[in-house]
């Protein structure tokens, strides 16, 4: 019974995801419109067959933005998780095995990242780095390694002194071997799932940052580029909004429920 | 005891490594502040003058050091752009982010407790599975989108409270609470949602474990074992994510401040940023990370208390 | 154990507690309707950066110091210059000397009559003559100032200047202000209470004010940074006024506002860095000339209601204004690829940097990229805030164009057109021609009315042949208020004269 439960959880993740990662691709060869190409005749249109998801303020295509945007959000997610991920698999991973002085030392650096919540850093990033989408992708990815880099630690710490890493010691394989080949695999569930969150976590930090105006630049625009933009069309032109924000919620939903599987 | 000396020791240098990232790296980046105090009008010597009396042209390193000791004799130096000193104008501020925090944190108690107990102890009801999608829902919603849809509801249909019509502590005190509540609801919900979450499974794994059987076998009452048993253990992981979202709340309330028109600290840290306003940032900014420090210590201490077996671990 | 206490019906009861005392809460803020008779909340787009009228460089800071402090002459909304702290002022025949008669029984905010002494002290802080930089460039001008008696001033020119007088609307202080900037004591019909960062400038009505005495007692000036709530904010009533609306938000206003729709008086246009390289050459920046289309830009970005402009001045300066400039270019895409082509551009890229803070300028950048993509030109849009746009774009001149208002400070032609000389030291666009320099030259020295003004209207002309920069428009203002008020008036000049705002007469009953 429970494992049904999660199962439908882990489906249902896997269709939504499969559509918004479909729809992502498709919007790579093809958009129905230019998506930075103004038309003054045609300002903030309803849906219509014309536009599926209306027009904005400039005339510009939502539908076709909102594929746009989506490839943007999906860059800058994917970047910031891949970048966190590697740096902290990689310093939890050496800091859990080896222990010991290194240990110490890349602790604390990890612990004073730690006291920078991810849009504080992201926020001084920008500051010394200006703004734009590479910027918030490497904020937010720093942002990201202190998790990633605790939880391979305690897996590593715990794993360290299990029977098999003994074993593979007696036979003479190297250090990095059984850290890669042997306790790695072992992780692979935490890390999956720890990846899983980061990603929901990038793409609502990114929309956030949107809203406070730092990340992509005009004409073009992530999805919480769109919605804050879109914020002040609520009351008379609630297609708008709409659109991207059911990108976002059908990313982030998507995602999680995927999570919820996996972690069964 | 030994623990906790080592642990604030550590915290300590943590800190010191912190102050010292935050000045270097305002103090590195391109940009003069003198220049541009004095505008578009400034003459070579009229700039030299200032970064004297600003105290630039010294050594960063000399720099850093009178900072700090500044720090604690209470003085971190003089806004830029305002020209008043740094403690009293964010001495204005802090009560205002602070409450807004403190009030997400105290709402999301109330929100996760009940509703985290009840999931568990319904596992699989209906409602158990409605609140679960629920949660899921509320956790896909960017909280500044959560911001505008209150806004909107509660603000511009409802009318329950007037948009942008932050009311100061100063003028009424029940107005200041009340125009804050629903920021508060804005940042709680996302992390209620994960609280619920996490203390539903927490419940059901301890619920499954040998001595709660036990505790049936004496003839308990299914809320007699769930109180007084089960929650306290269950509790441990709740309460060590509950310290770090206090943390998480604060900063959380730089988008939310921003939503709903709130005066408080992020809104000078963003200002600040873009005027590069040295002091106030540098200031912000090492305070948000100092208190994320000492929840993070905090939770650390408590969750030993909580669960002594650890503290045994650790001895051994 | 202790934990047992968070459980159970007693938190329920905390719930249910805690909701009502929310719901009472919020319920308290109508309370108050009768004072709302003489206050009102004005929302402005960012904080000011200085309460020193001297000092204070942002359009946004005069706007809303304009209450608080006044010159010996004061601007209305006719372009006129009228006495203000001076009763009466002489000119002598050559034009070197004015005598200023000082207006009888006239006060400071703090009670204390204005002086002599006052005035002199304030212009002289402003001309420099402590061998600092002058604060008002035109005061360099001044030989002295001396006052003669208790009532008159008398300022001398070392050589005359048809365009002084509207330099005179430089603010008088007290001539013992040390603190200005934290404490500003002016003339005006409003004094200053309070100010909190990023949250708001408070006034007072000024009861004893020599002239027509404000309508409002009480005067917020709340800091709106998130443009995108600025409807909310209005229609939810925690602000009564917003002056340069959007034509979208104009939109989505219901109609308990009223929208008066004036112009901005500003010179909007696509500013280039003429040192940029591309951008050295003149066909490159009459390419980007040829390709643009005014008339696009403010169907986009002003419902299609702007002025178009062809050089640096807007239509309110009537003397100066020449409309026949809006000719020099009109788009021709085929001429314009065939310019970049011959200034070997054929593909040119560059980076458009615009303050984040102005919706308009923001939209105007997007649609200028888009209208620069027909000639093949890419246009890269970088937004910066407003205090970084000060310091790297403006002072710095690190930029290869930017989309801004230019307005003027004062009601005179220098205002606009005297930092396109080569050597300005506001001269942002790097403008170089020896042809312009002569020419203002010419204007500055001439002490003939219609001579003065052939030589600006010569300067003109050269900045639009010249394609200095690729001008725009003048932006439609729309500025809403709340129909209990009424009564806003326009200026020429950067200016909200709040003391002009009064309750509508429906609203009084």
């Amino acid at each position: 019974m429970k494992l049904k439960h999660r199962n439908r959880f882990f489906y249902a993740g896997l269709i939504i995801t499969g559509i918004v990662l479909l729809l992502v691709l498709v919007g790579v060869v093809y958009t129905p419109y230019d998506p930075t190409a103004m038309n003054a005749q045609e300002k903030l249109q309803g849906a219509s067959f014309r536009h599926l998801m209306g027009t904005d303020n400039m005339g510009r295509d939502i539908f076709s933005r909102v594929l746009y945007g989506s490839r943007i959000t999906l860059l800058i997610a994917t970047g910031t998780v891949a970048l966190g991920a590697i740096a902290g698999i990689l310093i939890g991973a050496f800091t859990g095995y080896y222990g010991g002085r290194l240990d110490e030392v890349l602790m604390r650096v990890m612990d004073a990242l730690f006291a920078f919540p991810s849009i504080l850093l992201a926020l001084v990033f920008v500051s010394l780095f200006g703004t734009g989408t590479w910027q918030v992708m490497l904020a937010l990815g720093v942002a990201f390694i202190p998790s990633f880099s605790r939880i391979v630690r305690s897996e590593f710490l715990r794993c360290k002194n299990a029977d098999y890493v003994k074993s593979a010691k007696l036979q003479g394989a190297s250090s990095l071997r059984i850290m890669f080949w042997h306790i790695m695999p072992n992780c692979k569930n935490v890390i999956l799932s720890a990846i899983l969150i980061g990603f929901n976590n990038a793409v609502l930090a990114e929309a956030g940052l949107s809203f406070l105006g730092i990340g992509a630049q005009p004409p073009y625009a992530s999805l919480g580029k769109m919605l804050s933009d879109a914020q002040q069309y609520m009351m008379t032109l609630p297609v708008y909004v709409l659109g991207p924000g059911l990108m976002i919620f059908s990313m982030v939903i998507g995602f999680s429920f995927l999570g919820e599987g996996v972690r069964e | 005891m030994r623990y906790i000396g080592k642990k604030i020791g550590m915290m300590l240098f943590t800190l010191l490594v912190v102050s010292l990232c935050v000045f270097l790296a305002f103090h590195l980046i391109p940009g003069d502040p003198a220049l541009r105090q004095l505008g578009t009008n400034g003459t070579p010597e009229q700039l030299a003058a200032l970064r004297h009396e600003m105290g630039l042209d010294r050594p960063v390193m000399v720099q850093y050091c009178s900072w700090l000791l500044g720090i604690f004799h209470g003085d971190l130096g003089s806004s830029y752009v305002y020209k008043i000193p740094v403690t009293g104008m964010l001495g204005e501020k802090i009560p205002i982010t602070i409450t807004l925090a403190l009030m997400s944190f105290v709402i999301m108690i109330l929100i996760s407790l009940p509703l985290g107990i009840y999931t568990a102890k319904h596992k699989d009801g209906k409602i158990d599975h409605l609140i679960m999608v629920l949660n899921q829902v509320v956790m896909a919603v960017p909280p500044f989108f959560a911001g505008i849809l209150l806004t909107l509801v509660f603000g511009m249909i409802l009318k329950l409270f007037t948009p942008g019509g932050f009311v100061s502590y100063h003028t009424s005190i029940p107005g200041f609470l009340g125009y804050l509540f629903f920021p508060a609801i804005a940042i709680a919900l996302p992390k209620s949602a994960m609280a619920v979450k996490l203390l539903r499974s927490s419940v059901i794994e301890e619920a499954g474990k040998d001595y709660t059987r036990t505790a049936y076998s004496r003839g308990n009452t299914t809320n007699a074992v769930l109180y007084r048993h089960v929650l306290q253990n269950a509790m441990i992981p709740v309460v060590t994510f509950m310290g770090m979202t206090l943390a998480d709340m604060v900063a959380g309330s730089i988008v939310i401040e921003q939503v709903f028109g709130i005066p408080g600290i992020s809104r000078i840290l963003l200002t600040s940023i873009n005027n590069r306003d040295y002091p106030v940032v540098e200031a912000i900014i090492l305070g948000i990370a100092t208190l994320v420090i000492v929840i993070n210590l905090f939770v650390d201490v408590l969750y030993r208390i909580l669960d002594p077996r650890i503290a045994k671990e650790d001895e051994a | 154990m202790k934990l047992q206490r968070f459980g159970g019906k007693k938190l329920t009861v905390l719930l249910l507690v805690m909701t009502m005392l929310a719901v009472a809460l919020t319920g308290c803020k109508s309370g108050d309707k009768a004072e709302e008779t003489s206050k009102i909340t004005i929302g402005i787009p960012q904080d000011i950066d200085g309460l020193d009228p001297h000092k204070a460089e942002g359009a946004g800071t005069r706007e809303v110091l304009f209450n608080i402090f006044e010159g010996l002459v004061k601007p209305d909304e006719n372009g006129n210059l009228n006495p203000a702290v001076a009763s009466d002022v002489t000119v002598s025949e050559d034009g070197t000397v004015y005598t200023f008669t000082l207006r009888d029984g006239i006060k400071f905010h703090n009670g204390n009559p204005v002086t002599v002494d006052d005035v002199v002290y304030s212009i002289e802080r402003c001309a420099g003559t402590d061998g600092e930089t002058p604060l008002v460039s035109a005061f360099s001008n001044i030989a002295k100032v001396e006052a003669t008696d208790e009532a008159h001033v008398v300022i001398t020119l070392t050589a005359a200047d048809t365009d002084f007088l509207s330099y005179l609307t430089t603010a008088i202080v007290p001539k013992d202000s040390t603190d200005l900037d934290t404490n500003p004591i002016g003339t005006g019909p409003y004094k200053y209470v309070s100010r909190s960062p990023q949250e708001n400038i408070i006034v007072t009505r000024f009861d004893d004010y020599w002239g027509e005495k404000a309508f409002l007692k009480d005067v917020t000036f709340k800091i709106e940074s998130n443009p995108d709530s600025i409807v909310m904010d209005l229609e939810g009533g925690s602000i009564d006024m917003f002056a340069r609306i959007t034509s979208a938000q104009m939109d989505q206003l219901s109609d308990k506002f009223q929208v008066y729709e004036g112009t901005m008086n500003l010179v909007q246009a696509l500013y280039l860095n003429n040192a940029f390289e591309p951008f050295q050459d003149v066909r490159v920046r009459q390419a980007l000339c040829y390709a643009v289309d005014p008339q696009g830009v403010m169907d986009f970005v002003s419902a299609g209601k702007g002025t178009e402009i062809g050089s640096s001045m807007f239509p309110s300066f009537q003397k100066y204004f020449m409309p026949e400039l809006n000719d020099t270019y009109n788009q021709d895409l085929e001429k314009a690829k065939a310019l970049l082509e011959e200034a070997g551009y054929p593909d040119l890229t560059f980076t458009i940097t615009v303050p984040s803070n102005y919706t308009q300028h923001v939209d105007t950048a997007q649609v200028l990229a888009d209208q620069l993509k027909q000639i093949g030109v890419t246009a890269n849009i970088q937004q910066v805030e407003w205090d970084s746009w000060l310091e790297n774009v403006y002072s710095g001149r690190q930029y290869e164009a930017t989309v801004v208002g230019v307005d003027a400070s004062s009601l005179n032609a220098p205002a606009l057109l005297s930092r396109f000389v080569s050597d300005a030291h506001n001269n942002f666009v790097n403008f170089n021609s020896e042809a312009y320099d002569a020419a203002f030259a010419k204007a500055e020295a001439s002490v003939d009315d219609a001579e003065k003004t052939a030589a600006f209207k010569e300067c003109e002309k050269i900045l639009s042949e010249e394609a200095a920069n690729v001008y725009i428009q003048d932006l439609p203002e729309f500025v809403a208020l709340n129909k209990k008020y009424t009564g806003y008036t326009f200026y020429p000049l950067y200016a909200q004269d709040v003391a002009k705002i009064r309750l509508a007469d429906d609203a009084t009953n």
